[in-house]
């Protein structure tokens, strides 16, 4: 407190212009929130910076030298990595991709779909299936896996990419936000003129309320890609081929090769740290349509 | 060692084994190719963690296999706790695969879930092959055979022998030498430690505790025993709380970036490990490489002479294979034709538990971390040998996991580990009567 006291008094006593005094009772207010945010940042960070120093060291600097000092093994890591049973950690990359990728984009298609329904249509038991939706969106994804298992293993089709793929098209979390958006940005009296200039249905959802939900339908796609990017325990129970694995899969099996094998500790670490440059990638491309969403959020009365 | 009251609970499991192998029989000839399984080429699937396995199956599918036209595909798989739940799972959906590995401790589990098919008709003279001790593992006591072994992990002393003449220190040769040899380097260089206990490791105490004589479970009647606070476990327990209380040795988990720091440092300067423990030295200790030296474990008495086992694993057939018995040949071939099991040995860098390959070409050179112990896995048979029986139960992993739990405490408090024992003793009982098995006290 004393210091936040100090810091108000020095810009004051030598500023006596009335321009100079606008930006102060910001400047107060944003200590102890920057200093939060700052922590947070911190807490976040540091793990990702021990991944990023640790990437850079050789198996033999690991766990003998500092731990924030970089290390000379990068090139040889990534070498490694590469080499390690031909070069399957791409496949891995590669098999995520797929999975978050499209996954990602079929579940925004259906939630997109589904949320402009459940926001323009009045039909009966809309409310219900809303709420059940809601119930989804409450129950952890975790202990669907193995009922979500039993169910494709009487399709025969577990051991797939359909079956990593499948249940994740469908998600709860994603309908509800599309529904909220579609609520808020697709005006009912914009849908209705558009049915009295003769459009069908498909149509209209295609050409009008579809780019109007474009930002809305950019977050629920980074939600599920980060989702299937990352998830671990429906791949774990689905597949038994490692060839069709993603990276969190590929990485554990790494990490876990039995008592009598030394785990790969410098490959698990360079795998995970190019496992997050894609995310950051997708983050830093994305972003402007984000932002873009938050506003026109607030923009629509 | 047949017990007959053992044998009677296991004609109970072993029936309602047989209940769900009829079941799972007649879904078999109802939807899959079962009558092709004798003469046509068969198609198996195998789960296994061990690295390079595809190349000693690669040896099957072009000589052996190739004859018997039966195929086998291995699907590599992330080991622990996580596979059996994964087995168990695909179980349920009659989906596991032809062939699984798993470590001898999840036998039972797997066994008494219905998973694991009898292939005792189908292995021929495996048996012969193996130690007894080991071999008991996989025939829970019964007249079945549920596993053929593949890998053991006897334990041994490790320690370096450099810093051990330079702090004058011998090798302990019992327990009670073992705690002053920890005193002495304790006083002759406060900073360092002998050893750490580590209570995220339960397959060691585990293995600590058969060493000392322990049965955690035993069967009487058609009732489980469960006896992990017996007088023996309470013994080893004590020793090692004693040790840590007494500051002696470090209480830090091990497998952790500050313990391989403290090996290859120097600051522990020993490790009661198993005989993989060269390939974990490789990557904790590089820079002591050559300065190591194996003995075998300490003894409670000093006419004593055995061991403890540590990790080790076997390959399994399961009640979903259509082929049970081409998936039993393949698994007796695996861990007993001399060019498989060298295979192994070189390709996946396993510890065979077949007798004979424990000598064979494979292991006439010693690891090359132990360079300056030519005769290491000479040492390391002889040591095998001395293996003492295990008793595993069905629920092994919930009395590890209570392990972990009540000596992780323990061992940070430095206080009475014997309350932790009981902790572990009820949790396990407790888990084996919520599962349904009779229990006697």
């Amino acid at each position: 407190m004393s210091s936040l006291a100090v810091r108000e008094a020095g810009p004051a006593a030598g500023a006596d212009s009335g321009t100079a005094r606008a930006p102060r009772p910001r400047r107060r207010i944003a200590l102890v929130p920057t200093l939060t945010l700052v922590l947070g940042a911190v807490y976040t960070l540091l793990p990702v910076a021990w991944v990023v120093i640790a990437s850079t060291k050789s198996g033999h600097e690991l766990f003998s030298t500092f731990t924030f000092l970089p290390g000379t093994g990068f090139t040889q890591n990534l070498k490694d990595l590469g080499a390690y049973r031909d070069g399957i950690y791409w496949r891995w990359m590669g098999n995520s991709a797929l999975y978050a990728g499209l996954g990602a984009l079929l579940s925004t298609g259906v939630s997109a779909l589904s949320g402009f329904a459940l926001a323009t249509y009045r039909f009966r038991g809309r409310e219900s299936v809303f709420n059940v939706l809601l119930a989804g969106v409450l129950m952890p994804p975790v202990i669907l896996a193995v009922p979500q298992y039993l169910l494709l293993a009487k399709a025969n089709v577990t051991d797939s990419y359909l079956s990593v793929l499948l249940p994740q098209i469908l998600s709860p979390y994603g309908v509800y936000l599309a529904r909220i958006y579609a609520a808020a940005a697709v005006p009912g009296d914009v849908v209705e003129a558009a049915r009295m200039d003769g459009a069908g249905e498909w149509r209209i959802f295609t050409r009008i309320a579809l780019p109007m939900m474009i930002p809305g339908m950019v977050t629920v796609f980074l939600f599920q890609f980060v989702a299937v990017w990352n998830n671990f325990l429906l791949p774990y129970i689905m597949l038994s081929n490692d060839e069709r694995f993603p990276l969190t899969l590929g990485l554990y099996t790494l990490l876990a090769q039995g008592s009598n094998q030394p785990a790969l500790y410098t490959l698990v670490i360079t795998g995970a740290f190019l496992a997050v440059i894609p995310l950051i990638a997708l983050f830093l491309v994305v972003q402007r349509f984000w932002s873009l969403d938050l506003l026109s959020g607030a923009v629509k009365s | 060692m047949p017990n007959p009251r053992r044998r009677h609970l296991f004609k109970v499991a072993a029936s309602a084994v047989a209940a769900t192998l009829g079941a799972t029989a007649l879904a078999a000839c109802g939807s899959s190719d079962d009558s092709k399984a004798e003469s046509g080429p068969v198609s198996l699937t195998y789960w296994t963690w061990t690295p390079g396995m595809d190349k000693v199956v690669d040896l099957w599918n072009q000589g052996e296999g190739k004859k018997d036209k039966i195929h086998v595909t291995v699907k590599k798989q992330a080991s622990g706790d996580s596979l059996v739940t994964k087995i168990l799972t695909a179980h349920k959906a009659k989906k596991a695969p032809d062939l699984v590995q798993a470590e001898y401790q999840a036998l039972p589990t797997l066994v008494s879930n219905g998973a694991l098919a009898d292939i005792s008709k189908d292995v021929g003279d495996a048996k012969s092959k193996f130690a007894s001790g080991v071999w008991q593992q996989t025939t829970l006591g019964t007249d079945a055979v549920y596993a053929v072994p593949q890998d053991i992990g006897p334990m041994m002393f490790y320690y370096r022998a450099d810093l051990f003449k330079k702090y004058k220190l011998t090798v302990p040769t019992t327990w009670e030498e073992f705690a002053e040899t920890a005193r002495k380097l304790k006083k002759a260089a406060p900073d360092k430690d002998l050893t750490t206990f580590s209570a995220n490791d339960s397959g060691l105490f585990a293995g600590l505790a058969q060493q000392a004589g322990a049965k955690w479970w035993t069967t009487s009647g058609d009732k489980w025993k469960v006896a992990i606070n017996d007088t023996a476990t309470q013994k080893v327990a004590d020793f090692w709380g004693g040790l840590v209380k007494e500051g002696v040795i470090d209480n830090q988990p091990m497998y952790t970036p500050a313990w391989n720091k403290a090996l290859d440092t120097g600051k522990q300067i020993a490790w009661v490990s198993a005989v993989w423990a060269p390939g974990t030295l490789t990557t904790a200790a590089p820079d002591t490489k050559g300065k190591w030296a194996m003995a075998p474990l300490p003894q409670w008495s000093k006419s004593e002479n055995v061991t403890g086992s540590w990790g080790g694993s076997s390959t399994a057939v399961t009640t979903d294979s259509a082929h049970r018995s081409a998936a039993a040949k393949f698994a007796a071939w695996l861990n007993t034709d001399a060019d498989a099991v060298s295979a192994l040995a070189k390709d996946s860098g396993i510890y065979p538990a077949a007798t004979s390959a424990q000598t064979s070409g494979a292991f006439t050179t010693a690891p090359d971390y132990f360079s300056n112990q030519p005769d290491f896995y000479a040492k390391a048979a002889e040591i095998a040998k001395t293996t003492a029986p295990s008793a595993w139960g069905p629920n092994v992993n919930v009395a590890y996991a209570s392990f972990n739990d009540a000596f992780g405490a323990a061992a940070k408090n430095k206080s009475d580990f014997g309350a932790a024992l009981d902790t572990m003793q009820e949790a396990t009982v407790a888990d084996l009567k919520k599962q349904g098995f009779g229990v006697s006290q």
